[in-house]
């Protein structure tokens, strides 16, 4: 059977995050944007599995185990930070949440 | 060359990843990053990475977009605006997403990560002791630390949702 390379995975791994980067500049859509960037920490999930594969060690399987719990905590405070934006000011549109700015 | 399961899955997750970005519906845009999810765990399994996939579809598929779904329900921001820049923002974007496509071209073009075949390699992720074995001995201090963290994250989220009594009704 034949198998994939690692340069096929790198370059899955680089076009999801390109994605994800793109996502995240465009969309003005708090929880979008959350999303995207939820993209971009799978994506480099994917290439630390992959290089891991390839170089017979465990090491990068280990590291996407605490990966995935760190984000499994961080999308329940970023949401929970929505929530309590949306309490406040009515919106989560990202150009509307200018506070900040003056 | 790639095999058929590469290429079918490495292309459902680019596409929902493509999806989730385009979608002007937040659910739809969960929905395709469910399916994204599905086809990263596709590919962990191509890797050999058996309890990793497990554990995505789970944390990730079960829990993450759930909660993100609860949220956008919750929230009701539909039918708004969603796209959209202004001078400056909109060059420094462009500037910044030009530059990582190059860098994504470079590896594909270039990129010749030397690499032996998979099948003279031992086969490390697939075996659910080397993990207990590498959490318990090398990673012991990391895990105590990942779980105090969650604690920390719980109580936080606990404080930022609860209603304060002195709270300024909003706007």
């Amino acid at each position: 059977m034949m198998t994939a390379s690692l340069n096929e995975y790198v370059i899955i791994s680089s076009l999801l995050f390109v994605i994800g980067f793109f996502g995240v500049l465009l969309r003005r859509n708090t929880l979008v944007v959350f999303m995207c960037l939820e993209l971009m920490l799978i994506a480099s999930t994917l290439a630390l599995v992959a290089f891991s594969r390839f170089n017979a060690t465990m090491d990068g399987n280990i590291f996407v185990f605490f990966i995935l719990t760190v984000a499994a905590a961080e999308v329940a405070v970023g949401l929970a930070i929505i929530v309590a934006l949306f309490r406040k000011r009515q919106t989560v549109q990202i150009d509307q949440l200018d506070s900040l700015k003056n | 060359m790639a095999s058929i399961l590469f290429l079918l899955f490495s292309t459902l997750t680019v596409l929902c990843a493509v999806g989730v970005v385009v979608n002007k519906n937040a659910v739809n845009a969960a929905g395709c990053l469910l399916l994204c999810l599905v086809g990263v765990a596709g590919l962990f399994v191509q890797l050999d990475a058996y309890l990793l996939a497990f554990i995505l579809l789970l944390v990730y598929a079960g829990a993450v977009v759930a909660l993100f779904l609860f949220i956008i329900m919750l929230l009701d921001v539909q039918g708004r605006q969603s796209f959209g820049f202004s001078g400056i923002t909109t060059f420094a974007g462009l500037m910044a997403f030009a530059l990582l496509l190059t860098g994504l071209g470079s590896i594909a073009i270039k990129g010749h990560l030397d690499a032996p075949r998979l099948n003279r390699l031992a086969v490390e992720g697939a075996n659910l002791k080397s993990y207990a074995q590498q959490l318990f001995t090398t990673y012991l201090l990391p895990v105590q630390i990942i779980g105090f963290l969650l604690l920390i994250a719980m109580l936080g989220v606990i404080v930022l949702s609860k209603k304060h009594a002195t709270e300024e009704p909003a706007k």
